[in-house]
């Protein structure tokens, strides 16, 4: 039974209202008007009045419009033909390919049982000295790369994705730049990587309602290739854009803000999002790494406040360089401890040494004397930020080791590190006296 | 008593309006029948013949005219013996039993026995004709560690009840009747093990609340000594992401002495529980000697699970913990994030179309977090015993500033509070609890004059460090520099503590109280130097020491041998007196 309602009520920013019985929450609308057709979903009953926000947004919907009720929520395709293929946050292709309408799957479904979650294990290598060495990258970890606009976190993350030993790559692109976009699948093209990629983009001028759709779209079809034993990394980019079209839409329905404009449910709405990544036992995995960029480079702005709280660490993202102090992936102890015996070590004696050394950099600032130990650092943190630091430097983690006991050999004495004993005496470069 | 029953009205989110035809009551239970589907709600207001039922679950696929069945029930959680080592969501919902049924996701709608059918070795404790009240014990059963006193349930006030007959010793199913009582009108129960009590409702059968003096020791230094947790106390742990509060919380929840911990993980990540989870069963509690997950049960509504019951689950915690109170032990709950809980009160408040309150919390937050923390508390109950449940709650912040409704309310009403600081964890000291702000109003494990007195040392080599910053090392005296030496030094062994060190992460009242005296006796020292790169290099030094010392197993060999080093370094700079 598909009744059609021919009559609007009220059309107020994306959201439109009619008259109808027998509507479900969560069904999908298809909503005909002069400019085409568009979906649009059930976002709220009351009586008989039901909300549909529309997909493609409400501009140039009249109230003699027709509505008809499809008695199905929104939905998603499944199946391997989805590789290389790009769609919009709608599902629909974006390329010259053909429509996607078979095995149909639902998007947004239940959390995973926690009880079913396994410890992560395995390390992702990306051969940026600062991930791999200082804040490992784990399979089925969420972390997001917090940026100022402007970084090149898309750079970044195309990076990450090329290099990463993952089955499936699935970017969702939200508010991106069309050129982003161009960037992206240029490059995935390239590097023979897209292939194994599906992209469900929305772009900068695409309809907002079609952004708060991607991730959904996105985690769906990426959770369905990991119970098939896929292990599939998801790129989420730019998650700010996702919770300011939620924003949007929470103004629109009255609801009341609760910190600049957001949503009180932001927290619960991103969470639900991140946490489908998942290692599923005796199948595969997702693996979430995002974008948040960060208005005004201020971490206490909502959304990387609330990511930060849901997600497993941050990659901080500033002036090119991925800044050790900032970034943590609260999941590299899970894995660093079985990677090469100096690893943990190194990482942290490495770190203190670099904190020192901004310590040095504040006293010279402020014209204070520098001693010897204070040049030693100085020496070091150049070093450091050269050969560690810098986004092109591309190597393997047991190669940036070696790299770091060759950084350390160069500017300190042994006992000037801090470093244990017994380390120091089966790598350290040079003789020891 | 005849069901109401409804119908749905309106869906909005997790907020159902249902029109129902005869009385129903605020907490009461109903399902709303979406399919073959039965979801899960409580109805959170009453207004003529509408009932806003806040759902349990996801409601897509509600449909205005949706039948709804009222259970005349509160949301009650089940309590009796076999609720050790269980997790459960926030509705008592048990995780693995779930897992096995429905496999890898939640599916809701499924609802299963939270207490496990199990049989139990039964001992009666009462017999024909004794007279009991609501929450006396008619028998026992072995619960792994505990005797698990079986009690007449809490809500059959209306006694004074006869026993008219029990079994003998035996082994029973934890349902089976057990044993039949009877008041003055006639009035005939069957009980078995297990009963239910309404989760919002505090258990108080007991004789009075007693004031909280007996520390609650954590085996963290920086806590016993200087920021005390008492049984029966409340304390919270707000800050900013990533400073380090759930770590604190899993530390703690190995190492609280304590013979019940319940860990409430609430809206916060799934992966965290999952460490715990696995990790609990192997590891073994040295105060039993037996695996930790013996004493401990997970309640786990993590940020994807639904909103609602992550609103409840702080308050199944709680009344199980009250439960077991009622037995005489000692239980820590410890929920991870209030936030979260406070978050979901604010979803909720705003489908209610409520008038908000700061940051658009419900104007009812501070009662509601008062009243949760007011169910911590230590008991003497009817038999003489003491019992307590201790609540410790992490808070997140927005943006990590304390100035905001679910902290400022929660300091209102707890009696400590530690305070993670950003500047700690980004410098790695951990735990990350800043000594400066944060305080307790409990006593600890060693003498209060003395803690007092290394405490004002901390607050000075604070400020010196703040004047030297301007000033420079060049401008700062040697005897202000001796105290700020002696501040970090504090800091560094002390208040400091490495959690990844098999000695150093838990540190017994002995060892405290040991320590703590060679410390003292070291900032009393009058220390003699000339110049301060001579401080430098002697704090240097005896900080490496006392670093060392902390690595070594108490008062073995190397113990000893580190603390006579320790004394000779300290006496080449002591000024000898007269
Ligand atoms: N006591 C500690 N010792 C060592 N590392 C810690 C400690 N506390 C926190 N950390 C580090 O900080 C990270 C974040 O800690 P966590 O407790 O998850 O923070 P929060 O709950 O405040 O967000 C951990 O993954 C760990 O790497
Ligand atoms: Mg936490």
């Amino acid at each position: 039974m598909q009744k059609i309602y021919s009559k609007i009520e009220s059309i107020v920013g994306n959201v439109i209202t009619v008259r109808a019985s027998g509507v479900k929450n969560g069904e999908l609308g298809l909503v005909s008007y002069k400019g085409g057709q568009s979906m649009a979903n059930v976002i709220k009953l009351d009586d008989d009045v039901v909300s549909l926000q529309v997909f493609s947004g409400a501009q140039g919907i009249s109230t003699g419009d027709q509505v008809r009720f499809l008695g199905v929520p929104m939905q998603v395709s499944y199946s391997d033909n989805l590789l290389g293929r790009v769609f919009d946050g709608t599902g629909s292709p974006r390329d010259n390919g053909p429509a996607m309408k078979t095995n149909l799957i639902e998007i947004g479904g239940p959390a995973v049982n926690p009880a079913k979650r396994i410890i992560p294990r395995n390390m992702i290598r990306t051969g940026l000295p600062m991930i791999d060495l200082f804040n490992t990258l784990v399979e089925s970890q969420k972390l997001p790369i917090f940026s100022v606009s402007g970084e090149p976190y898309n750079e970044l993350l195309a990076r990450i994705a090329i290099q990463a030993e993952v089955d499936l790559i699935i970017l969702g692109g939200m508010g991106l730049k069309y050129d982003d976009y161009l960037f992206f699948r240029d490059t995935l093209e390239e590097s023979g990587a897209m292939s194994r990629t599906i992209m469900f983009i929305h772009t900068a001028s695409d309809p907002t309602v079609e952004c708060l759709l991607v991730p959904d779209m996105a985690l769906a079809v990426a959770e369905r290739f990991a119970l098939d034993g896929k292990k599939v990394l998801v790129l989420l980019t730019d998650m700010t854009n996702f919770a300011d079209a939620m924003k949007e839409m929470a103004i629109t329905m009255d609801q009341v803000p609760s910190n600049r404009g957001y949503p009180g449910d932001l927290y619960s709405s991103l969470a639900s999002r991140y946490e489908k990544a998942v290692d599923f036992e005796g199948a595969g995995s997702v693996t979430i790494l995002g974008v948040t960029t960060m208005p005004g480079d201020d971490v206490t702005h909502p959304v990387p406040d609330n990511t930060g709280y849901i997600t497993e660490g941050q990659y901080y993202l500033k002036g090119g360089r991925i800044e050790p102090f900032g970034s943590l992936s609260r999941l590299k102890q899970q894995v660093n401890a079985h990677t090469r015996d100096d690893h943990r070590a190194l990482m942290d004696g490495m770190i203190k040494l670099y904190a020192s050394y901004k310590e040095s950099l504040e006293k010279r600032s402020m014209g204070f004397m520098m001693t010897e130990w204070d040049e030693k650092l100085l020496k070091y943190g150049d070093l450091f930020e050269r050969k560690m630091m810098d986004l092109s430097v591309n190597i393997p983690l047991e190669a940036a080791l070696d790299l770091g006991w060759e950084i350390l050999a160069d500017c300190f004495d042994p006992a000037d590190t801090g470093l244990r004993t017994d380390l120091i005496r089966a790598r350290w470069p040079k003789a020891i006296e | 008593m005849a069901k109401s029953m409804g119908r749905v009205k309106g869906v909005n989110g997790n907020m159902v309006t249902v029109e129902f035809d005869s009385a129903i009551a605020k907490n009461e239970v109903g399902f709303i029948q979406v399919g073959d589907e039965r979801l899960k709600g409580e109805v959170i207001r009453i207004r003529g013949n509408e009932a806003a039922l806040q759902v349990f679950e996801m409601t897509g696929g509600v449909a205005v005219g949706d039948q709804v069945e009222f259970t005349s029930e509160m949301l009650s959680v089940e309590l009796g013996p076999g609720l050790l080592q269980q997790i459960y969501d926030g509705l008592q919902n048990p995780l693995p039993e779930l897992a096995a049924q429905c496999g890898f996701f939640l599916q809701r709608g499924v609802y299963l026995k939270p207490i496990p059918d199990n049989e139990w070795q039964f001992t009666p404790v009462a017999k024909k004709g004794d007279v009991l009240s609501a929450g006396d014990t008619f028998a026992t059963v072995i619960e792994g560690l505990f005797t698990h006193q079986i009690m007449v349930p809490f809500d059959l006030v209306d006694g004074p009840w006869t026993v008219a007959s029990i079994k003998k010793a035996g082994t029973y199913h934890v349902r089976d009747t057990i044993c039949s009582v009877q008041n003055e009108r006639g009035v005939k129960h069957d009980l078995s093990m297990v009963f239910t009590w309404p989760v919002k409702q505090a258990i108080k059968l007991y004789e009075e609340r007693l004031r909280p003096t007996e520390t609650l020791v954590t085996k963290i230094r920086t806590i016993d000594t200087f920021l005390p947790v008492a049984k029966g106390g409340t304390y919270c742990t707000p800050g900013p992401f990533g400073a380090g509060k759930t770590v604190l919380q899993h530390l703690t929840s190995r190492n609280a002495d304590v013979d019940i911990v319940i860990i409430a993980a609430c809206g916060e990540r799934a992966g965290e529980v999952v460490e715990v989870l696995k990790e609990f069963p192997e590891l073994i509690d040295p105060r039993t000697g037996r695996s930790l997950m013996e004493r401990t049960i997970i309640i786990c509504n993590t940020s994807s699970m639904p909103v609602a019951s992550r609103e409840a689950s702080v308050y199944t915690a709680v009344t199980i913990a009250e439960y077991y109170r009622q037995m005489g032990l000692d239980i820590l709950l410890l929920a991870d994030s209030t936030s979260r809980w406070a978050q979901a009160m604010r979803e909720m408040s705003g489908r209610l179309e409520e008038i908000p309150g700061e940051e658009a919390f419900p104007a009812y937050l501070e009662s509601r977090i008062a009243e949760f923390y007011e169910r911590a508390g230590k008991v003497r109950l009817k038999d003489g015993r003491t019992g307590s449940v201790t609540i410790g709650g992490t808070v997140s912040p927005a943006g990590g500033n304390f100035e905001e409704p679910v902290t400022q309310a929660t300091l209102k009403v707890v009696g400590a509070f530690h305070g993670l600081s950003r500047e700690r964890s980004d410098a790695r000291k951990y735990p990350a609890i800043d000594p400066l702000t944060s305080w307790s109003k409990y006593s600890g494990v060693i003498d209060a004059k003395r803690v007092e007195e290394a405490r004002s040392i901390v607050f000075a080599a604070n400020e010196i460090n703040q004047m030297m910053k301007v000033v420079g090392e060049e401008g700062t005296s040697v005897a202000d520099y001796v105290t700020y030496q002696k501040g970090e030094l504090v800091d560094a062994f002390y208040l400091q503590q490495n959690s990844f060190d098999p000695v150093d992460a838990s540190v017994p009242v002995e060892r405290q109280r040991y320590i703590f005296d060679r410390l003292y006796e070291m900032l009393q020292a009058n220390l003699r130097f000339e110049e301060k790169s001579e401080v430098r290099a002697f704090f240097y030094q005896l900080r490496q020491n006392f670093l060392d010392w902390n690595n070594t197993a108490f008062l073995d060999d190397e113990f000893k041998a580190i603390e006579a080093k320790i004394t000779d370094l300290i006496a080449t700079k002591e000024r000898r007196v007269g």
